[in-house]
């Protein structure tokens, strides 16, 4: 079977109105909304409408900017957002089959209330959690919590830039690896409710976890028994060789930004290698094409509305991702011809979400299932199950 | 003319990791699936009850050494299962324990403001504190606090959250698709707050939320804990639900507000307070009795008894008489993770006087764990609870209760549809949900944002 034709998996990035900055005065933008819990349950129902694998939910510890690491002190752009776990909490019991995966910082913030979180989140979606985890090397967050600072980068003249930054991605994994841990400090059948020795657990069941790190230790076990999934599905966004080695060592899922096949494929090769470097080079790990979307009946449209919004912003957008605009027809073409260099799916960034968000679900999904390589109805209840992952094993428990 | 009669207020708390919880009843069901907490608010809210309460604790308790395994064990993250419950109920107040030792404000001060957009204005925060390096050992900073300045911290880390909340004062977005304008100001959000704990600026990224800041709590119980809450809070979750040390509580607390500019009507106390239904009194009281002796087996008395021994007695008979060694009274090093063993602060005194009680009543161990554990606060027929609820109201005991079942999820179903009907009756309870945010529903004003940027800026 030809690689092209294996069935693809599909994400949408869920921010604000969408994410070009200037998509909040589409008349389809609801601006006023973007704070309530109703603005995000119709986008993550039209998500699932669309038999979408899942949704991710950006998040931030500061102003959103369009300058990567300061303040842009703009006001003609979305600014505000509430907090991603708690958005996906909400829209959680709402929903029946997509998985729901927020974005939370590990630069400031604890691995045990984290950890307990996802878990929670797991079980109020009876399985369908994932995490998103995102470093700050933004000074402006740093002086938000007051306990550690990090210095001004400058990658292009400072060469120890990139040290702070491959600290913070370690922190990151060390992050994960705390998280992954106390979510197996529970194993399944730790609850017993043994009446006869009046044990409500069997306590050689439960773990400590004694994670020692240079940033931080993590004694265990979780308050939170071990969720549904096992393990909730943690994912991250990777554009140099020191996120991919996050990937490699703690992710499920990889989402990067080639801007054509032979880029993917280096990429994918580069992810594989560290992967193997961690120790996991048996373990299925998705590497994720992230594209932003102009979706349109014509090209024509598609470009003309893309300058029509970039006239509006003041500036060109320009993104870390592959900017499409076009009809469903010629991305499904795009994603057809990434994936044949490794993709094993997409996670689309709606440029305009109440545009460009139905049109995924309403154009590009019928016809990548015209093309055989998308689902029709949704094949398993959990994400794990969507992403073709079993359920792991407990690391404690005994063989 | 006779004063007018107060209105009774009733919360929901979801039952807990200890011994009042009986786990071991054909009926209890999960602690910890959607289902569970999804069956325990929607029975809160159709009777009509103010808010659902969650407890927290942020470290699994241990006893000599090891993981305490007679009660329940296990629950889930506060912030996400309140926000998951605001989709499934549409008016119940949405109450959450968070430590302000162990995270810090700007965090904090975002998902209560998050909580409260998504709930639309039902979020409440029971402040508590802790110092103990046990919990630590699952943090960052490890156990970095004295215990003498927990509530230094927590008086800060309450005030630096407010600066946060009122860094929004609500009419900054503009969101003009015309002229492209979405914030007035750039410098939305804006704050800075240099203290002792927290030397913090920046901006904050939450608009202002519908009730502008959540309902808060307080649970402290010593003379520094009572001036925080008279200080600062809008109710107090207390320990005294019987008539006379709640008049005490209650007299003592609203006495000290006056201080600090406040009415009486500005702070509501509310004790914890437990139940048990039957269709006479008397069989009310057997069901009471029975459901003691379940939250007390022969294993839970000796570990109750070596919070006062501070020693390992699990050589004892629970059937048989109390040791005859005295409490070791050297560092607490028995229980761990625990409130509870700081209760007894004269531990020989304590032992004494419990031989002499076990002697003179003929009592075994686990007699006497239950003959001086907690009593149920009402118990009876539902119209003598609805009766003597609304009497220690209008009494001054309290403002109402935050009732405690001692079965998940269904321990409130029965008080639902008997008792709060007897009460709507009399007229002391709501029939319908006033107003919309759980200020509105608790009698409480909407605070006015202070200009806390502007008086930093300055």
């Amino acid at each position: 079977m030809s690689s092209s034709l294996s069935p693809l998996h599909l994400a949408v990035a869920l921010d604000g109105a969408g994410w070009h900055p200037a998509a909040w005065r589409e008349p389809v933008a609801r601006p006023g909304e973007l704070f309530t819990a109703r603005y995000w349950a119709d986008l993550v129902a039209e998500a699932e409408r669309g038999l979408l694998d899942f949704v991710t939910i950006e998040d931030g510890l500061g102003l959103q900017s369009s300058h990567p690491i300061e303040l842009d002190g703009r006001a003609d752009q979305v600014r505000g957002r509430l907090d991603a776990v708690l958005i996906a909490a909400r829209v959680a019991p709402l929903t029946r089959q997509i998985g729901i995966v927020p974005t939370a910082v590990t630069t400031h913030t604890e691995p045990f209330h984290l950890s307990k979180a996802i878990a929670t989140l797991d079980y109020v979606s009876s399985g369908r959690a994932g995490l998103r985890v995102q470093i700050s090397a933004r000074r402006n967050e740093a002086a938000h919590f007051g306990r550690r600072t990090i210095p001004h980068l400058d990658p292009v003249n400072d060469p120890h830039a990139w040290e702070t930054v491959g600290d913070l991605f370690d922190e990151a994994a060390d992050y994960v690896e705390v998280v992954r841990r106390l979510w197996d400090s529970w194993e399944d059948d730790a609850e017993i409710r043994d009446a006869a020795t009046g044990r409500f657990i069997d306590r050689e069941k439960l773990h400590y976890i004694d994670f020692e790190g240079p940033h931080f230790r993590v004694k265990g076990p979780s308050i939170t028994p071990r969720p549904p999934q096992g393990q909730p599905v943690v994912t991250a966004l990777a554009h140099e060789t020191i996120p991919y080695r996050l990937v490699g060592r703690a992710a499920d899922v990889g989402y990067v930004t080639p801007f054509d096949a032979g880029q993917a494929r280096a990429i994918v090769a580069e992810i594989r290698s560290e992967q193997a470097a961690a120790g996991r080079a048996g373990e299925l790990v998705h590497v994720f094409g992230d594209l932003v979307v102009f979706l349109d009946d014509t090209t024509a449209a598609a470009e003309a509305r893309r300058e029509r919004l970039d006239g509006l912003a003041g500036y060109e957008y320009r993104s870390d991702a592959l900017i499409f605009a076009g009809t469903a027809v010629e991305l499904a073409d795009l994603l057809q011809e990434l994936a044949s260099a490794g993709l094993s799916g997409f996670r689309l960034r709606p440029a305009v979400a109440g545009h460009d968000l139905p049109a995924i679900t309403g154009k590009l999904v019928p016809e990548l299932q015209r093309r055989g390589v998308f689902r029709q109805s949704y094949e398993a209840d959990t994400l794990r199950g969507l992403l073709g992952l079993s359920r792991p094993a407990n690391r404690y428990a005994a063989v | 003319m006779s004063k007018p009669l107060k209105q009774v207020h009733l919360a929901a708390h979801f039952p807990g990791v200890n011994n009042t919880t009986v786990w071991s009843d054909p009926k209890a069901g999960s602690h910890i699936e959607f289902s569970s907490f999804v069956h325990f608010a929607r029975t809160a809210e159709r009777a009509k009850f103010d808010f659902l309460f969650l407890a927290e604790g942020l470290r699994l308790r241990e006893q000599g050494g090891k993981i305490y395994d007679l009660d329940v064990v296990g629950r889930p993250d506060t912030f996400t299962i309140l926000t998951a419950l605001a989709a499934v109920t549409e008016h119940l107040g949405l109450t959450g324990t968070i430590n302000s030792t162990f995270n810090e404000p700007y965090e904090v001060a975002r998902q209560f403001a998050s909580l409260d957009h998504l709930s639309d204005g039902r979020a409440a925060w029971n402040v508590v504190t802790s110092w103990d390096a046990f919990t630590g050992e699952n943090f960052r900073r490890g156990g970095f606090l004295p215990q003498d300045e927990r509530y230094s911290r927590a008086k800060e880390f309450l005030q630096t959250t407010s600066e946060l909340f009122d860094s929004w004062r609500g009419d900054e977005i503009l969101a003009d698709r015309q002229t492209g304008t979405f914030l007035r100001d750039a410098k939305a959000g804006a704050f800075v707050h240099s203290g002792r704990h927290f030397d913090i600026e920046g901006q904050f990224n939450v608009p202002r939320s519908p009730q502008g800041r959540p309902v808060i709590f307080q649970a402290g119980d010593s003379d520094e804990g009572r001036e925080f809450a008279a200080s600062t809070a809008d109710a107090i979750f207390s320990r005294y639900a019987t008539l006379k040390e709640g008049q005490e509580f209650y007299t003592d607390v609203k006495g000290r507000l006056a201080k600090y500019g406040r009415r009486a009507d500005q702070l509501l106390i509310l004790p914890a307070a437990s139940f048990v239904l039957g269709e006479t009194d008397a069989e009310a009281e057997e069901l009471a009795r029975e459901i003691r002796r379940q939250q007390v087996s022969g294993a839970t008395a000796i570990k109750h008894l070596e919070f006062v021994w501070n020693r390992d007695l699990s050589a004892y008979d629970p059937e048989g008489p109390l040791p005859d060694i005295d409490p070791d009274l050297g560092e607490h090093t028995v229980s761990r993770g625990r409130a509870q063993v700081r209760m007894y602060r004269d531990p020989l005194a304590t032992a004494r006087e419990w031989r002499e009680r076990a002697e003179a009543n003929n009592w075994s161990i686990r007699d006497l764990v239950i003959e001086t554990g907690n009593r149920q606060n009402f118990v009876g027929t539902p119209a003598t609870v609805a009766a003597t609820i609304n009497d220690y109201v209008q009494a001054d005991a309290s403002d109402g209760f935050i009732l405690v079942p001692h079965i998940t999820p269904g321990g409130l179903d029965t008080f639902a549809d008997t008792v709060v009907p007897l009460l709507q009756e009399r007229g002391v309870f709501r029939t319908e949900y006033e107003g919309t945010t759980l200020r509105d529903r608790l009698g409480l004003a909407h605070p006015d944002a202070e200009p806390v940027g502007e008086r930093a800026a300055s």
